[in-house]
């Protein structure tokens, strides 16, 4: 078990780095740098002056050094904790962290909890009856999640809320901590929309694991010594069938800080993909990096947890 | 090739609908020029007009006809799908088949590569490509090869290093094969089926991406027939042109069903497990 530990945490700093390191290049590789973008907004009389300034800027911001210079020292102050300044925000990179990330998630943790609530029994009574209408129905009802793409149920939703509430995103985020119903009133209907897609993958990822275990030899000597059918599905063959689940349903956890990006743009939460996709188009290198930064971060760690925890489980994994 | 389409239609019912509608998809695609009353991006009309004889879809903010549209849209969307799934699950393939067969330092170290790739989420990674990129059609394919390339090299790789395991490829080496010799007909020929479930199973996802990137403003220009970049536009109109929002969802939603569903029995077909009833 140690070792396999070791090996684990070993994978886990190269992967990091490796992932910031594309990031950093992708936006160094952007083409219209900030230094541009304010100076030609700003519109000076002449070209030369106007290079002049360009050069100053990228000076200032340190985007004259070589790109690998930048890297490292990024990667310096990063391990400290200091993102650096936003180039349009005119403040700290880690207060936009710092007010953003408990936001994003706040809603992914939402979307997580709904989906699996309802995810795993449909899977579960989707095997147990297969090929039943009622496997039918789920997988049609599952696939159907996964057919309809995001900003599609998004935007239904948000259609049928305005038509029959009157109701519309609020421009104010509110905070859980200041008035908890009102911040699960505007959150409540991404996670609803983001949680349905999401269900899909793991019903079907139930319903084939549980097809699998139901047939094997030991399940089969459940029944044989008389256990009634519940105990045979619930204590046997479920506890089995769920270990992939877990690591599927973590992955998709460490996933969700940055997949709930369309959910934030179509629901106006003020999020980290809101802010990340303003960032962009706005070549706020530091923001970006950052963000992108902390939901690799995020990924990663799940995910290490999850296979932790499922060699743990499961001693045939740490012996591999 | 009849009877293997009543084997299809018997043993997947689901399969076979989603294989009709795979068909239309793909017809409408192809003829969308002799299907559209109006071209993609010729405006003039009024807009906003609500769906009518004329406008069986009503129009949208700049008077373009919003069915054309979407039928052109079907050629986009699933052009950008088949182009990017050939070309994402291919090399990713190859590069799983190579580094499985090799092994060694080059082995750990496109691992941590494809591990590196994976930790960015799919939506976020596209869209720093594009903005590196630059927004255009051929560059939203481009995108999508990097983001599918990962997946199929992982995928590959670990049904390969079972293939490698196996008593005929150490035979094939024992009798002097060369490594091109093995990789080609020992290797390949025994991931075609992941390499199979891979595209049909990837192509809605490609599709729903594309349509994502457009969505968020990131992929084909604007004034591309792209169904999420319609939808984003309808969002604006939510109110007063819902049928802007209704018809490109509709028509994306459909596509991939269909697709899924397709891809689903596929799969099913090819996993000889899944087969049998309750033991």
């Amino acid at each position: 078990m140690r070792q396999y530990v070791i090996r684990r945490l070993v994978l886990f700093v190269p992967t990091l780095l490796g992932a910031s390191l594309l990031v950093f290049v992708l936006m160094r590789l952007v083409p219209g740098d900030i230094a541009e973008i304010l100076v030609y907004q700003t519109g000076s009389e002449s070209s030369t002056i106007q290079k002049k300034q360009i050069q100053q800027i990228r000076a200032e911001l340190g985007l004259d050094r070589p790109v690998a210079v930048q890297y490292l020292a990024w990667m310096a102050a990063a391990a400290r904790g200091d993102f650096g300044q936003s180039y349009t925000q005119r403040r700290p990179v880690r207060d936009i962290l710092i007010e953003r990330f408990p936001r994003s998630l706040e809603l992914a943790g939402l979307t997580l909890a709904l989906a699996v609530i309802w995810a795993i029994p449909l899977g579960v009574v989707s095997a147990v009856r297969q090929n039943g209408w009622l496997d039918y129905a789920a997988r049609v009802l599952s696939l159907s999640g996964l057919s309809l793409p995001l900003f599609v149920t998004g935007a239904l939703i948000l259609y049928g809320l305005v038509r029959l509430f009157r109701w519309i995103p609020p421009l104010e985020f509110v905070a859980f901590t200041e008035d908890p119903a009102e911040n699960l009133k505007q959150l409540i209907w991404p996670a609803l929309c983001q949680a349905y897609y999401i269900s899909a993958p793991i019903t079907r990822l139930t319903r084939s694991q549980m097809l699998e275990v139901i047939r094997d030899d030991y399940v089969r000597t459940a029944r044989a010594k008389g256990l009634g059918e519940g105990a045979v599905v619930y204590r046997h063959a479920l506890k089995n069938a769920l270990l992939p689940v877990v690591t599927f349903i973590g992955w998709w956890g460490g996933r969700l800080l940055g997949g709930v990006v369309i959910m934030e743009i179509i629901f106006v939460v003020p999020g980290m993909g809101t802010a990340l996709v303003q960032a962009v188009s706005q070549r706020d290198y530091p923001t970006v990096q950052a963000m992108i930064f902390v939901m690799a971060l995020v990924f990663l760690l799940v995910n290490l947890v999850v296979d932790l925890l499922y060699a743990w489980l499961d001693p045939r994994i740490r012996y591999a | 090739m009849l009877a293997a389409l009543g084997r299809l239609v018997v043993r997947q019912p689901l399969g076979a609908a989603g294989a009709v509608v795979v068909l239309a998809l793909v017809a409408v695609a192809v003829l969308a020029p002799r299907l559209a009353p109006h071209g993609p991006k010729e405006t003039g009309f009024a807009p906003y007009i609500a769906p009518s004889a004329e406008f069986p879809m009503g129009t949208d903010q700049v008077g373009r006809d919003v069915l054309s549209r979407v039928i052109w849209g079907a050629r986009l969307s699933l052009y950008v799908g088949l182009a990017s799934v050939v070309f994402g699950i291919t090399l990713g393939s190859l590069w799983g088949v190579a580094t499985a067969y090799f092994g060694g330092a080059a082995d750990a170290g496109s691992q941590r590569v494809v591990d590196s790739l994976m930790a960015l989420p799919p939506i976020i990674l596209a869209l720093s490509l594009m903005a590196a990129l630059g927004q255009s059609v051929t560059n939203v394919i481009l995108a999508l090869t990097i983001l599918l390339t990962p997946t199929a090299a992982r995928t590959v790789r670990s049904v390969a290093l079972g293939v490698v395991a196996t008593p005929y490829i150490e035979a094939a080496r024992a009798s002097g094969c060369t490594h091109w010799r093995i990789i080609r007909h020992h290797l390949i020929p025994n991931c075609l089926a992941s390499y199979i479930v891979l595209m049909t199973t990837n192509v809605s996802y490609a599709i729903v991406v594309e349509a994502s990137l457009s969505f968020i403003g990131a992929g084909a220009p604007p004034d591309e027939p792209s169904w999420g970049g319609m939808l984003t536009a309808g969002i604006q109109a939510l109110e007063t042109a819902p049928w802007m929002v209704f018809f490109p969802g509709l028509a994306i939603s459909l596509a991939v069903f269909g697709l899924n569903l397709f891809g689903d029995s596929i799969r099913d077909l090819t996993d000889p497990r899944l087969r049998g009833g309750l033991g």
